[in-house]
């Protein structure tokens, strides 16, 4: 059985949950399913408001959904595990810590805060090229940085799981693409399962086993892509035929290009 | 001689020193009265030859100043904490707070005095009534602008509420804190004066009235004087506080 099994999951807003103003429900995402593997790295690409973001949300059990089912590893999400790590768009570190303290943060909310932690934040820094900032504060650091940081607070519980929401959607392109490539070594070494938010279609590619397109507002999963290009990647795979094929697919499921037949798609 | 201490020593001492000769001047040259406007020179000797005095009722003031002012700390920053988590409590209670500002404090001064007496009791009152509006707005504040981030953040490792209080929303909003309170400091002391003026036998206040009623204005000069030293002393207070709690502040944000 698949390590993660996405069944139909609905998510209505009522007015109450969307704040002051509003009046009517909002469908955040109509009907969402998809399975992954242990391990697989999962890109959700959708335009904004498609309800990837609230399904990232749902996946980690810190919002309920209104239907249907999420299962990780078995195990029925309705709250948070603990067992999993967050990337959000801005790095969001706090600053009143520094770098190295920012990554043992999650430690210290589970009571883990001990010697092998400290060891492991050293060598989650030193894979990242940190190692020389660990007393730094985040406001000393670049955008980049700080989010190799985030990288690094939520790999340091080594959760089973990284929830990605558009973590590399705020970089210049050069640093996203360094940060592509950083990610992916990472998830070589922990092997974690990956779901990673992202509006960039080429990003998605390069990135995943698996691309998951989402349609419009109200969301649902408008297509499923595999992506058949080996590991490890570098960015030479780019011009492949492996890239641009499904490249174009994910074009087309999101309506950016009009669909094709096979016959004029040049070789 | 190094521009930091030209720009922040030598150029304020300047502006002090040209005010003080004009006052000066004016005094001579337009020869007014000793009763209406003291001369510098005046001033100063009363400051000297009174200085106990002074030091005694700055004492009483700072004491009033100080504790209200601990006091609204003490009450403003859990009820803020209640009004920011608590819809309900932020319904019931928000408008009531607005209500309460609005109220000019010297009006309700008379009244703390029936209640409370002319003693220290209703200074505190009355300090603790002006401080604390600021300190409870702004932690409230500070605690609602938690990023959401960092709150998920917690949630997803499954922090307790108590864990996510001490370590995310309360640093989070220190900053807002600091400047409540910074606002609150100088309120204070404003409120400690209201008070003695309504009714109190010591304090900085009570001299002000008393030399301005004995014709004795040099020395309601000199009370002036130590007022401000006072207000800026209780004020350098709290930015010590904020250098020593929340030494992360970027430099952009520390000059308030």
């Amino acid at each position: 059985m698949a390590f993660g099994v996405i069944k139909n999951v609905r998510k209505v807003f009522e007015p109450a949950e969307l704040g002051a103003g509003a009046l009517e429900p909002v469908v955040a995402l109509a009907d969402a399913s998809f399975e992954f593997g242990e391990g697989d790295l999962v890109a959700l690409l959708g335009p904004s408001g498609c309800g990837k973001t609230t399904l990232l949300r749902i996946a980690g059990g810190l919002i309920a959904k209104t239907a249907g089912s999420v299962t990780i590893g078995g195990r029925e999400i309705t709250t948070p595990t603990g067992d999993y790590g967050f990337v959000f768009q801005s790095p969001s570190l706090m600053p009143w810590r520094n770098v190295l303290d920012n990554v043992l943060f999650p430690m210290e909310i589970l009571g883990r805060n001990d010697v092998a932690a400290r060891r492991h934040a050293h060598e989650l820094l030193e894979l990242v090229g940190l190692e020389g900032f660990l007393s730094a504060r985040p406001h000393q650091l670049s955008g980049g940085m700080q989010q190799r940081v985030a990288l690094c607070r939520a790999l340091i519980h080594r959760p089973r799981l990284l929830l990605m929401d558009e973590p590399f959607g705020a970089l210049d392109e050069l640093t996203r693409l360094e940060m592509n490539d950083l990610l992916l070594r990472i998830r070589h070494e922990t092997k974690a399962s990956v779901l990673f938010v992202t509006h960039s279609i080429s990003e998605a590619i390069y990135l995943a086993d698996k691309v998951i397109v989402f349609s419009k507002r109200p969301g649902r999963v408008a297509r499923e892509i595999p992506v058949t290009i080996p590991y490890p990647r570098s960015q030479k795979v780019r011009f492949t035929p492996a890239f641009t094929a499904p490249e174009r697919i994910a074009s087309e499921a999101l309506g950016v290009i009009a669909p094709s037949s096979e016959e004029t798609v040049a070789p | 001689m190094s521009a930091r201490f030209v720009s922040q020593v030598l150029y304020p001492l300047a502006g002090v020193v040209v005010i003080v000769a004009v006052w000066m001047l004016a005094c001579w040259l337009a020869n007014i009265p000793t009763v209406v406007l003291p001369s510098p020179d005046k001033v100063v000797r009363s400051l000297v030859q009174r200085r106990d005095l002074l030091i005694g009722e700055s004492w009483v003031t700072f004491k009033e100043t100080l504790y209200g002012f601990v006091l609204a700390l003490l009450v403003g920053l859990p009820l803020a904490v209640a009004v920011a988590n608590s819809r309900p409590l932020n319904l019931m209670f928000y408008p009531l707070l607005i209500a309460l500002q609005s109220v000019p404090k010297v009006a309700l001064a008379p009244m703390i005095l029936v209640w409370l007496g002319t003693g220290m009791e209703s200074k505190l009152a009355i300090v603790w009534l002006v401080a604390f509006f600021p300190i409870i707005v702004d932690t409230a504040a500070g605690l609602r602008a938690t990023p959401r981030e960092l709150v998920e953040l917690a949630r997803s490792l499954n922090a307790s509420p108590l864990q996510l209080f001490l370590k995310v929303q309360l640093p989070a909003a220190l900053p807002f804190v600091v400047t409540g309170a910074k606002v609150a400091i100088t309120l204070a002391v404003i409120g400690a004066v209201i008070g003695e003026f309504v009714g109190s036998s010591e304090g900085l206040g009570f001299l002000l009235l008393s030399a301005t009623s004995q014709l004795d204005t040099p020395l309601a000069f000199a009370a002036l004087f130590a007022l401000s030293v006072l207000g800026i002393f209780v004020y350098a207070l709290v930015g010590l506080g904020e250098r020593m709690m929340s030494p992360w502040l970027p430099p952009a944000l520390e000059r308030h």
